[in-house]
């Protein structure tokens, strides 16, 4: 019993960081229809931005936790969303309108520029970064387990849930989501209702990759260690995790990070942890087997 | 108020415009009529500026629109109901309102709002339901209603009698007239159904693959052997419409 919450707390933790970088891919998928495949990058950058902004604010002398990572959390969403624009601006904007595998082509070679471009900027080696946030609490104890929740971990799933359900509102109740639904829905009458369409798409990269930058300033808190090919597996799972979901729904991809999240968890604490990303894939062909929208998708509207 | 002249536009090699030129003035409600595929929601989809035109210009209140963004001539005060309806599947009766408003300013809402469903009660009624589950008919009357909230002065509209019962189609016209009378919206009205538009508009126009062929009076054109071999297949009219 102890142990297994444990591997729950843990799960939703993984989990919570997925389904922020599976937004990003669900809601960029919705508006164009297409893969974002350098969106792991993005997420990548967002950990490299917060590990640059926590030496430079370590060597200031910022010190205090609460205000540096509030700090780090906005300057990471800032200039990552700078990268989501720009990639959007170049890799994609031009060949919109173009054959359908064209801008996925792009997108690939976007994903190997960005990992060559920090590799360089950055080195190749694993940073590591001294741990900022410490400490915890037992929150149970029994057969010999104590099940252990860290300050990290609440601020982590706390961040998570508070940034999602912003977004969740943004997208139902204000002018700009319902424009942004219009564009999913239907992009040339999102056009003729007045929606600049354009400026929408460039928001909604925007938005996504702010998301992922939290993720990555999560993910470096938590790990401690960072290099420039970890966009590479955690965009995979992410954009599992979309597709689990249902690829366009919102709470489709954070429904399907926070499974991710947790079967890796059980599958690493109770089976082999050589095999967890394979049970991840394999649950997910089991799910588009029998329900091939995902989860909570629904029927693919098609896109002109 | 919108002049059109000499537009071309392709799809790829397709020539669907081939040299259109059109006025419609302030106030008035003008007809396009033609059989289908003769380039009709094509010159309407023209106007706002998607497909774009290849040659030739077009102009609302004297201001040039051929290369504007489409959103840009939208809120020129120029709103669609296109062909198809393309309402918002996804998206709530009042949420399709709330986008066609998005141009207006936002203290006009609530009047606007209560205006739409004063012409169209049907839609105060089914104001949660989302829009892909409502009725041909009822979604004529959003797409309708829709285009209004814009507070547009000219309304385009692609066959909105298409595919609706004959008693639906009266209502429908009523309130295209009771909108142009008492808002003094300008209209421009494509129809197949030549008998109807050509009652209802003070002009019209005649369109054969992609260019106009004749124009005149809606009386006028009403009267026309040719419109009437072509378009009123013997004069059989199937609804009167007003008065
Ligand atoms: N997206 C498109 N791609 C290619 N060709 C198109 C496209 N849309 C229209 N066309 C072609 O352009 C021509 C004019 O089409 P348009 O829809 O403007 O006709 P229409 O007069 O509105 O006909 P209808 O009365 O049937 O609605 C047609 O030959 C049509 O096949
Ligand atoms: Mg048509």
């Amino acid at each position: 019993m102890e142990y297994f919450l444990q591997q729950l707390i843990n799960g939703l933790t993984l989990g919570a960081i997925y389904g922020l970088i599976a937004i990003g891919y669900t809601m960029v998928y919705g508006i164009i229809g297409m893969i974002n495949f350098a969106h792991g990058e993005i997420y990548m950058i967002g950990a490299f931005i917060s590990f640059i902004a926590f030496l430079v604010l370590g060597a200031i002398g910022v010190t205090w936790v609460p205000l540096a990572l509030a700090i780090v959390l906005v300057v990471a969403m800032l200039f990552t969303s700078v990268y989501g624009w720009t990639v959007e601006r170049l890799a994609y904007r031009p060949l919109r309108g173009s054959f359908r595998l064209a801008p996925l082509i792009s997108a690939i070679g976007m994903s190997i520029f960005l990992q060559n471009y920090v590799q360089l900027l950055q080195g190749a080696r694993v940073k590591p970064l001294q741990p900022i946030v410490t400490g915890g609490f037992v929150i149970m104890e029994g057969g010999g387990f104590s099940v252990y929740l860290s300050y990290l971990q609440i601020i982590i799933i706390v961040v998570t849930t508070v940034l999602m359900a912003m977004f969740w509102a943004i997208l139902s109740r204000t002018s700009f989501g319902r424009a942004q639904r219009a564009c999913q829905q239907d992009r040339t009458m999102a056009g003729l209702v007045g929606v600049n369409v354009d400026r929408t798409i460039s928001l909604t990269f925007v938005a996504g990759a702010a998301l992922a930058a939290v993720a990555g300033l999560m993910v470096t808190l938590h790990y401690g260690v960072i290099d420039f090919f970890i966009g590479f597996l955690a965009g995979l799972k992410a954009f599992t995790a979309a597709v689990l979901g249902g690829i366009g729904s919102l709470p489709g991809a954070m429904l399907g990070g926070v499974l991710i999240g947790l079967i890796e968890a059980f599958w690493s604490a109770y089976f082999d942890v050589e095999y967890k990303d394979v049970a991840a894939f394999g649950i997910l062909i089991l799910v588009l087997v029998f329900k091939p929208t995902g989860l909570l998708g629904r029927p693919e509207i098609e896109k002109v | 108020m919108l002049t059109v002249r000499g537009v071309h536009t392709f799809y790829g090699n397709i020539e669907a415009l081939r040299g259109v030129d059109l006025d419609v003035a302030a106030g008035e409600i003008v007809s396009l009529i033609g059989a289908n595929g003769a380039g009709k929601s094509t010159l309407l989809m023209t106007i706002c500026g998607n497909p774009r035109a290849a040659r030739g210009t077009i102009s609302f209140e004297g201001e040039d629109i051929t290369h504007e963004e489409t959103y840009r001539i939208v809120r020129r005060g120029i709103a669609q109901a296109p062909e198809g309806r393309r309402i918002f599947p996804h998206m709530t009766v009042i949420e399709n309102l709330q986008l066609g408003a998005l141009v207006a300013p936002e203290e006009h809402f609530e009047d606007d709002l209560r205006r739409v469903f004063e012409l169209f009660p049907r839609l105060r009624e089914r104001q949660t339901q989302r829009g892909g589950t409502l009725s041909g008919g009822e979604q004529q009357m959003l797409a309708i209603g829709r285009a209004l909230m814009s507070r547009p002065r000219l309304l385009l509209l692609d066959e909105p009698s298409l595919g609706l019962a004959p008693l639906v189609v009266r209502q429908i016209y009523d309130v295209v007239r009771e909108i142009n009378e008492q808002q003094h919206v300008t209209i421009f009205l494509v129809e197949q159904n030549a008998f109807n538009a050509l009652r209802l508009a003070h002009r019209g126009y005649v369109m054969v693959t992609g260019r106009i062929t004749m124009t005149g009076t809606g009386r006028e054109l009403l009267t026309n052997r040719e419109v009437r071999a072509a378009y009123l297949e013997g004069g059989q009219p199937t609804v009167r419409v007003g008065g």
